[in-house]
């Protein structure tokens, strides 16, 4: 049976348990709502949830975990002699799945029977040339000991999806009929279906929580191999980053700390004024008419996909600063100091402009938490407004204001569309904004992409650039919550 | 109430600071003033008396246009200051504030030091000649607004950290301080205990021998010991206004009498 099938059916049996309660409430009161402890809704969501949520809980955890449990036992009957070389275990699994696969379908289109399935075997037919005339290319013959796999894996899951649609339609009707008949005028459905929802929101949350924690893990298992291979030393106090095949890679991680660094310098050079200045015009001095076309003209410059930015990085500003800085004679300045069109200037700039909106938009909220009544004192003693913003505003609202650069700072450290295409590739310490140099975003992109070996402390060290960047943003952000949140407590 | 008739000596006839006639305000479809003529001479101390919400604080407002902050207030009539219309368009309302100083009914301290929020006002309008000069303006507002005593040791503590009362006192000499011509007072006392109310009534009659001073309060003993002239104020209406000591021992209208005998409020 379709996992959907089944999907629908624990939902038609919640459903009904919802009518089913509450009607068995409004009969325990003997039809008057007043009797009961809850009202009717709640026996009835009671009833609803407890068919629902566990079956659907078990539903999920089975089909996460089935084909991991199959994969397991099957791939233990591969031998290691017919991996060939230059492939691994894991490619052979996949062409099981995909004879899996064919096999599953020549069933339900009706090319073979399940016992012609069962009973194939590479002696007596080509399986190749069955399964492609059906639709299923295979990339080469299938050999006894694959198809064999493939004919097990197909038999476990079709066993384990039977079990499973048998104790999740057990389980939702158990939980039905136990929450129906516990259903009586003075069962307090209404502390249990609270409780419920209380589950229910802790679930989603550790949820949240819990990937966080999965990532950093599998970020920290990967770092750990790279610094087997590659002395930590050079890591992160070496001087060069210079990646080749030949294993005598220089993997050091300061030159591309100081571009990602200078970049976003730039970055905030370019945004923290604009965006700031760009928020106390909105929230001091705009009439409502303004404010209310100008903010979100300026929040959808916060929805620009950064690959936008990116290619504006590179066909616009990035040529518009040759023009400028380079070209020799036919330059603005006349002058040779720029020569490709990805620079640091460029990416900065680029970035900064994306920045604006960020920056703008949490000045703006913690400017507006500023009371009225400071800006009427200051007003009410003859300042003009911009003395009152400067003077009594600003000062208010700074250690809020930090919080929101420090945020912008560690968006701009992990952005990555933007430098990739507007920063050019070159690593390297120099203070000249004018040249391309390269940051840890694009570095683990150009890293992770292409031919890669996962092996190699070449493709390792992006684990490592990644959980360095994770916990430098980590960083700033929680700086800027706690200075954000202890401004907070100012005024209340 | 015989400490009225001590007042009552002392009126005189003085020139005309502030006169409004005709004034409207309306905060969108409301109403809140209708239709007010008031005036208010020089060196003399005025109460605005009446039930709550029926508009004292929005009149107060609107003489030194403190409205114009609020989106939907929407001011008419003519408020003329020594014979000047605050609401020409020529009058910088940045300037007419600094000449017409305000306390506001909730105490407003900036999230400064003690002593930046009283030189607040003499640094922007340049009120002193060096830092000596302005440790003493500060000291003399300090003492005026009777709180000098309390703070003198902490200059340097943040306004915020005061206690409501304090942070009132604190309020009233960063206004002081301004050397305002005219000081309107919203309810300059409520948070204060007998002793401290009694040194900013104290202080509003020393005022009132170089200022004009506006006191709006809910206390009619109050209104009757520091006022001179009174104006009652009922649904937005100007009801009475008049020499204190009439109001309060022969009021014309029914209303007046039974609001400053009990009877509604
Ligand atoms: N900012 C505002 N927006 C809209 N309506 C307002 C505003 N401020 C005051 N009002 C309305 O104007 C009327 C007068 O308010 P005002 O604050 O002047 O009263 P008040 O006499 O000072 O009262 P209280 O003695 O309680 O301070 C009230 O009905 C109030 O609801
Ligand atoms: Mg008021």
């Amino acid at each position: 049976m379709p996992v959907l099938w089944l999907f629908l059916i624990i939902v038609a049996l919640s459903a009904f348990g919802f009518i089913a309660g509450r009607a068995r409430a409004y009969q325990s009161a003997g039809g008057d709502v007043r009797n009961l402890h809850s009202l009717p809704g709640y026996y009835g969501y009671n009833v609803a949830l407890t068919a629902l949520v566990p079956a659907l809980a078990v539903l999920a955890v089975w089909l996460l975990a089935q084909p991991m449990l199959i994969e397991n036992s099957v791939s233990k009957m591969i031998p290691d002699e017919i991996i060939a070389e230059g492939s691994n275990r894991s490619l052979v699994m996949s062409d099981v799945r995909r004879v899996a696969n064919g096999l599953d379908l020549a069933v339900s289109s009706g090319a073979m029977t399940n016992d012609e399935v069962n009973a194939l075997s590479t002696d007596t037919s080509d399986i190749r040339a069955t399964l492609g005339s059906i639709g299923v290319a295979l990339g080469s013959d299938v050999s006894p000991e694959v198809l064999a796999a493939a004919q097990s894996y197909r038999s476990k899951s079709y066993t384990g999806t039977l079990v499973m649609t048998v104790v999740v339609l057990l389980l939702a009707i158990g939980g039905l009929a136990l929450a129906y008949t516990r259903t009586h005028k003075d069962f307090r459905a209404r502390n249990v279906v609270e409780r419920g929802v209380l589950g229910l929101l802790i679930i989603a949350a550790s949820l949240a929580i819990l990937t966080t924690i999965g990532i950093v893990l599998s970020m920290l298992f990967e770092t750990m191999n790279f610094f087997r291979l590659h002395p930590w030393t050079d890591f992160f106090f070496g001087g060069t980053w210079s990646p080749n095949f030949r294993g005598d890679s220089d993997l050091s991680i300061l030159p591309l700390l100081w571009g990602t660094l200078y970049i976003s310098f730039i970055a905030l050079l370019v945004a923290v004024p604009i965006g700031l200045f760009a928020a106390i015009y909105l929230s001091e001095y705009a009439s409502n008419a303004v404010r209310s076309i100008a903010k979100p003209l300026l929040e959808i410059l916060a929805g620009i996909p950064t690959i936008v930015y990116g290619l504006f990085a590179l066909l616009t500003v990035g040529p518009m600063l040759v023009n400028v800085f380079g070209r020799g004679d036919q330059g603005l300045l006349g002058v040779e100091w720029m020569s490709g069109a990805t620079s640091v200037l460029t990416a900065g700039v680029v970035m900064g402009i994306m920045l604006i909106p960020f920056v703008s938009s949490l000045s703006d909220d913690i400017i507006n938490s500023v009371p009225q009544a400071m800006r009427d004192g200051s007003l009410g003693l003859g300042a003009t407004k911009s003395e009152t913003v400067r003077q009594v505003i600003m000062p208010a609202a700074l250690p809020g204001i930090v919080g929101a650069i420090l945020l912008a700072a560690s968006r701009a450290i992990g952005e990555t569309m933007i430098v990739v295409m507007g920063a050019g590739a070159i690593a390297k310490f120099s203070l000249n904004p004018l040249e391309s140099m390269t940051t840890i975003t694009t570095r683990i992109v150009s890293q992770l992409t292409g031919d890669t070996d996962f092996a190699s402390p070449e493709t390792l060290v992006a684990f490592a650039l990644g959980l360095t960047l994770f916990v430098l943003t980590l960083g700033l952000n929680i700086l800027a919550l706690y200075i954000v949140r202890k401004y907070r407590e100012q005024y209340e | 109430m015989n400490q009225m008739t001590s007042v009552e000596k002392n009126v005189n006839t003085q020139d005309i600071k502030i006169s409004a006639s005709g004034v409207q305000v309306y905060y969108g479809d409301t109403h809140a003033i209708k239709d007010v003529d008031v005036e208010i001479e020089d060196k003399t101390v005025t109460a605005f008396i009446g039930p709550s919400g029926c508009g004292k604080s929005t009149f107060l407002r609107c003489l030194n246009r403190m409205n114009d902050t609020i989106d939907v207030c929407r001011v008419e009539g003519t408020i003329l200051l020594d014979n000047e219309d605050i609401y020409d368009r020529k009058v910088d309302p940045v300037q007419l504030r600094a000449k017409v100083g305000m306390v506001f009914q909730k105490p407003n301290p900036f999230p400064k030091s003690i002593y930046d929020n009283v030189a607040y006002g003499p640094r922007i309008h340049g009120l002193f000649k060096n830092k000596a000069d302005l440790d003493n303006i500060v000291e003399s507002a300090l003492r005026r607004a009777a709180i000098w005593n309390e703070v003198k040791d902490r200059l340097n503590a943040p306004g915020t950290g005061l206690s409501g009362g304090q942070q009132q006192r604190l309020c009233i000499a960063r206004a002081v301080a301004t050397e305002p011509e005219v000081l309107l007072m919203d309810e300059p006392c409520s948070a204060l205990d007998p002793i401290a109310t009694a040194q900013v009534e104290e202080l509003i009659d020393e005022l009132r021998t170089n200022y004009s001073v506006v006191i709006v309060t809910h206390s009619m003993q109050q209104a009757a010991r520091v006022s001179q002239k009174t104006a009652f104020f009922h649904l937005g209406n100007l009801v009475e206004f008049g020499e204190t000591g009439q109001i309060f021992t022969n009021p014309e209208d029914p209303r007046t009498e039974s609001y400053i005998t009990g009877r509604i409020g």
